[in-house]
């Protein structure tokens, strides 16, 4: 059987890790090639019922990143993103989902290598994890209506 | 019915080699909605625009997507191609496939799988993108420049001789920076402060140009052309309209003993000082830190002697007000200094000195009077051993850049201390020798061969003394690494150029980019190097990467004629990618039900109320209403919103969850 191979989706913001992913590329960095990037203006922008709708939709894991704390290009963007995460987590866990799968994390625009080493850990730890069976068996897309 | 175009780019070599672009074209055209998919070799290029404008008119398109580099390269070149053939530059969507795919993966068929997936998200994003129109905001025609080194100097006067107001902000008491420090300067031996001081007085008298000194950046506030600034000027415990700058304060101090910082160190100055004799404004400012009265309450000798009354030492920091259009960054660098070599007894041994040091030493007005001298016991030094790279070019020591000016000043150094000290003999320790610039090479061969300065390629690994001599123990690469011990009566260390202290804080301020030495990072490295990824923020001098005198010219002058550029127009466009908040028929009117926490989470106070209003003029309902002048589209309302009434245009929900659902098709 061939390995397993995760299906993540990142959620990144246009300013840090945006860049900072374009600079993994201008430096011909390596990695693994089971990330999908989402661009965002910014993480306060994140809906956290995107990631469950990629969840819903068949994917194993998400990485969530943007500016450092205080390098917020619209000053306080990432800080609502980590107070939301923070409490999101602490639901997400007493819902029963497996928060393990969701990787939070700063990347600058000047960080090429800690991208890659992001994608790279991330797709270790969810290839670790196994397919989120789970959620995507009681998630029916067909039934679902877009939100808009 | 959507009607969209995909147009693939091989980037010559750099997507065609990894993705199979001809695959990619034919499962694109695949897609529903998409009438046309194409690859190309250079889509950039004159003929690819082309291609794309005929595809625009020919196909109808309703929307196109271009699979190329990232959208920060040429998103707004192909908005700019789209908006040519007619279609509303808005409909068009960039999918990264270089710097996201190609080029950090190798030629696979996940590589293609994933270029398709990129492409099946942004084709699904662009079917719900919207014709947008550009926001118009006026500028404010005042420049704001931090910093008043020689790159803030020159960067304040093009703009001010450019017909602009400008503002200058510098933290010390005095403008001139590190230049003002300087003996001479490579690779002319030009005095330092002979050219720089008419500039600096010409800065002083422009009367567009508004100086405060003893200033520095409180906050920032608004965008660019509109930016408000608060500025705080320290207080200088003078009043600047009464003080005439006759100095008698400064003779009068009983406070003698502070080391002078525009000395490096190397000798003292009063409580009330004027850092130098060519200060400008060549007014003093008090030390709170050190002065009698602040410290124990009494003393005051310098009210009692003020021919004009102009001590105040009840004076407070005053915050002043200003709206800028635009502003350019000059806050310089720094070196670093004692304890980051105890291998080279810095900080321990008086004759181990810094390249700044050693600039005040050999400076007519430093400590010595422009006499070499050691520091220890004041005898004239006959060897002078002076180290390259003191710190730079070293991972070891966290610093793995070439700090760049070093080689040249301390080829500099040596041929000044050749010159002032003619039976002396000048060591260069050196990893290599990087001389690129006009006439500078000949200056490095100039020390070598006609100044006689021995140059030694190889590192130092230790200092110690002996006998009042500095033990210099290195070796010679260059002769199979054989051992060299020199008896030296002075060190200078040429150490690692950093970022200047504060840089990081004053980056958050702004919202500005930095590296992990705390420097500025231009907006692009080689096509937009005087600009920030923040519009109206500038860059100019050693606050991005290390620079001599004639680069930070160049830049500050550079960043003048960006910030000329801005203020030619009366009105700037703006992209309108912003929050709005919906609106519904009757009765509902909006799903808004006006809780305002939207106003607690904007950055900006861009979110007002709005009274919809009946015909009579009674208020039915208060809805939140976003200003667009004010609005950036960070669009952390959106995500807080929870009647999930507000969107943002360019990334709406909807979009959203279509690229979630593309991407998961088959990933």
């Amino acid at each position: 059987m061939d390995e397993f191979e995760p299906k993540i989706v990142a959620f990144v913001c246009n300013w840090c890790t945006y860049a900072g992913a374009d600079l993994t590329g201008t430096s011909r960095i390596k990695y693994a090639p089971n990330v999908r990037i989402i661009r965002f203006p910014c993480t306060g922008r994140i809906d956290f019922m995107f990631i469950l709708k990629a969840f819903a939709r068949g994917a194993d894991g998400i990485i969530v990143s943007g500016c450092h704390p205080n390098d917020c290009h619209y000053t306080s963007g990432n800080f609502h993103a980590r107070r939301r995460w923070i409490v999101f987590r602490s639901l997400l866990d007493f819902l029963g989902i497996d928060v393990r799968r969701i990787t939070f994390s700063w990347v600058s625009a000047a960080e090429g290598a800690k991208w890659a080493d992001l994608v790279n850990q991330t797709t270790a730890e969810i290839r670790k994890l196994g397919p989120y069976t789970s959620y995507h068996k009681i998630s029916k897309p067909e039934e679902e209506v877009i939100y808009g | 019915m959507a009607r969209i175009g995909v147009f693939i780019c091989h980037c010559g070599e750099n997507i065609g080699e990894t993705v199979d672009c001809t695959k990619l074209a034919e499962v694109t055209s695949r897609f529903p909605g998409v009438v046309k998919s194409v690859d190309y070799k250079y889509m950039c290029s004159e003929p690819g625009q082309t291609l794309i404008k005929e595809a625009i008119k020919g196909n109808r398109l309703t929307g196109v997507v271009v699979a190329a580099c990232s959208p920060r390269m040429h998103e707004s070149t192909f908005r700019k191609t789209c908006s040519e053939a007619g279609l509303n530059p808005f409909l068009c969507e960039i999918a990264n496939l270089r710097e996201h795919c190609s080029w950090v993966h190798e030629k696979s068929e996940e590589a293609t799988n994933k270029a398709i997936d990129i492409v099946r998200a942004l084709v699904e994003k662009v079917k719900l993108n919207e014709p947008l129109y550009p926001i118009k905001v006026p500028v404010t025609k005042t420049a704001l420049v931090i910093g008043g080194g020689v790159a803030g100097i020159q960067a304040a006067l093009d703009i001010a001789n450019g017909g602009h107001k400008v503002i200058l902000v510098e933290k010390n008491p005095s403008i001139g920076g590190h230049m003002s420090q300087l003996s001479e300067t490579f690779p002319t031996l030009d005095c330092s402060q002979c050219i720089l001081t008419p500039r600096m007085v010409e800065l002083a008298q422009h009367p567009n140009i508004t100086l405060y000194s003893y200033a520095e950046l409180e906050s920032l506030d608004g965008f660019i052309g509109n930016f408000k600034v608060k500025i705080r000027k320290k207080a200088k415990s003078i009043d600047e309209n009464l003080c005439t700058g006759c100095g008698l304060c400064t003779t009068k101090c009983p406070v003698k003993k502070i080391p002078n910082e525009f000395d490096e160190n190397l000798s003292y100055r009063k409580a009330i000082y004027v850092p130098f004799p060519q200060a400008v404004p060549n007014k003093p400012v008090i030390d709170r830190e050190n002065c009698t009265y602040y410290l124990k309450g009494k003393c005051k000798i310098c009210e009692r002697f003020c021919p004009t009354q102009a001590i105040r030492f009840d004076q407070q920091d005053e915050i002043i007000e200003v709206e800028a259009g635009a502003i350019v960054l000059a806050t310089g660098f720094d070196i670093k200094r004692a304890d980051f070599f105890p291998e080279y007894g810095f900080g321990k041994y008086k004759d181990v000195i810094d390249g700044l040091q050693f600039e005040r030493i050999a400076s007519a007005s430093g400590p010595t009077l422009g006499e070499i001298r050691r520091l220890s016991d004041g005898k004239i030094p006959k060897k002078v051993v002076f180290i390259a790279c003191a710190g730079s070019r070293d991972p070891a020591k966290g610093i793995e850049y070439c700090s760049k000016i070093c080689c040249m000043y301390t080829a500099k150094h040596a041929i000044l201390y050749k010159h002032k000290i003619h039976d002396g003999q000048a060591y260069v320790f050196y990893m290599d020798i990087r001389a690129g610039g006009k006439n500078y090479d000949e200056f490095t061969r100039r020390a070598i061969e006609e100044e006689g300065a021995k140059y030694i390629r190889g590192r130092v690994s230790r200092i110690y003394e002996r006998d009042g001599k500095l033990i210099v123990v290195g070796a010679d690469t260059l002769m199979n690494a054989r051992p060299v011990v020199i008896e030296a009566d002075m060190v200078v260390l040429a150490t690692a150029g950093v970022a200047s202290p504060g840089s990081e804080e004053l980056a958050q301020k702004l919202h500005v980019a930095y590296d992990q030495y705390k420097f500025f990072t231009e907006a692009h490295p080689k096509l937009r190097p005087v600009e920030t990824n923040t519009a109206g923020i500038f860059l100019a001098g050693a606050c991005q990467s290390i620079k001599d005198i004639p680069e930070s010219v160049s830049q500050a002058s550079g960043a003048a004629a960006k910030v000329c550029g801005l203020f030619s127009q009366n009105e700037l466009t703006r992209d309108p990618l912003i929050a709005v908040v919906n609106r519904t028929a009757p009765p509902l009117y909006s799903t808004c039900v006006g809780c305002f926490l939207c106003q607690s989470v904007c950055p900006y106070q861009a979110i007002e109320k709005e009274e919809i209003k009946a015909k009579d003029g009674s208020v039915i309902k208060i809805i939140a209403k976003i200003n667009p002048g004010l609005c950036q589209g960070c669009g952390s309302c959106v995500a807080l919103c929870r009647t999930k009434s507000i969107d943002l245009l360019g990334y709406t929900n909807r979009q959203i969850y279509a690229e979630v659902d593309a991407i998961l098709n088959t990933l």
